[in-house]
């Protein structure tokens, strides 16, 4: 596929692969960064607010501990609007105006730079239930870039309607999955200014990255 | 980001600056010389799980890393 060879900068971050199997309910992609894996996990846990995270409502962290073998184990949960499709609205009234309750548990192992989460919505799950898995992990070839894959089952235990359920769950998951990506660069060029403003002494391979409001705010959706 | 406790998200902010903290200058750098955050995380979760309490939000037995297939839907 050759989508690795590809260098992408920290203005273009969100390219991959596509794969959809089993009539819309799998989803998987990948992507890189062109940041350390220390820097993105930092951005990671303070991603929101972003101006692609509008549909966030509120964030908790319910549980945190560090292993033996030194993992770090969290679990956050999110309150997400609830966007059902109009179709939806008029079959299911009792879930209207109801938040999404969702929960993201990581686990953080730096002997192997890794970073895998696991996240699913714990409310209205006989509607929808959509799990993701994510992968954060250090490229061994290219240790200054970061390699993100990411999985998602989307199932509906709806009767005659789960297809149909599915298929919109998919297409939100896509776009949902890409601000999720639009965000993370978001927190990390901002972390990159707090840590570094501009020096004369800076760090000048990385001025690439651009000031938050600017590249990675207006870049094109590459699949939506 | 608020907490979905109203009155827990000060005690978040301040938990969430002293993991940050700790999370890059500690543990990405192998010292684990102790966690300094726990009495805030104490106070903040005396708060938030209150909150989840009263909200009636369905985590009680939500496994680690895994989804609750077999749970009834709400």
């Amino acid at each position: 596929m050759g989508h690795f060879q590809e260098n992408i900068q920290l203005k273009d971050p969100v390219k991959g692969i596509l794969c959809e199997k089993a009539m819309g309910r799998y989803f998987c992609n990948e992507n890189e960064l062109n940041s350390s894996w220390d820097h993105i996990l930092c951005a990671f846990w303070q991603r929101y607010p972003n101006p692609f995270s509008a549909h966030v409502l509120t964030e908790d962290v319910l549980f945190r501990e560090l292993t033996p073998d030194n993992c770090l184990l969290s679990r956050r949960l999110f309150t997400k609007t609830n966007l059902l499709p109009r179709w939806a609205e008029r079959v299911f009234p009792s879930h209207l105006n109801k938040s999404v309750f969702i929960v993201e548990d990581s686990v953080v192992d730096p002997e192997t730079h890794t970073l895998t989460t696991h996240t699913h919505n714990i409310n209205h799950t006989r509607f929808m239930t959509v799990v993701e898995r994510c992968v954060f992990q250090r490229d061994k070839e290219r240790p200054s870039w970061t390699l993100i894959s990411r999985e998602a089952w989307i199932s509906s235990g709806v009767f005659g309607l789960s297809r149909a359920i599915q298929k919109f769950g998919l297409s939100r998951f896509k776009s949902n999955q890409l601000k999720s990506m639009k965000g993370l660069v978001y927190a990390l060029s901002k972390l990159h200014t707090e840590s570094f403003p501009p020096r004369v002494h800076g760090d000048p391979p990385v001025q690439e990255s651009p000031p938050p409001n600017t590249a990675s705010t207006q870049k094109p959706q590459q699949y939506s | 980001m608020n907490s979905v406790g109203e009155g827990c998200t000060d005690l978040k902010r301040e938990y969430d600056q002293c993991f940050n903290r700790w999370f890059a200058e500690k543990f990405l750098k192998g010292d684990r010389s102790g966690d300094p955050c726990t009495e805030m995380f104490k106070k903040y979760q005396h708060c938030v799980q209150k909150a989840i309490k009263e909200k009636d939000i369905p985590i009680d037995g939500v496994e680690f890393m895994g989804p609750n297939k077999d749970k009834p839907g709400g």
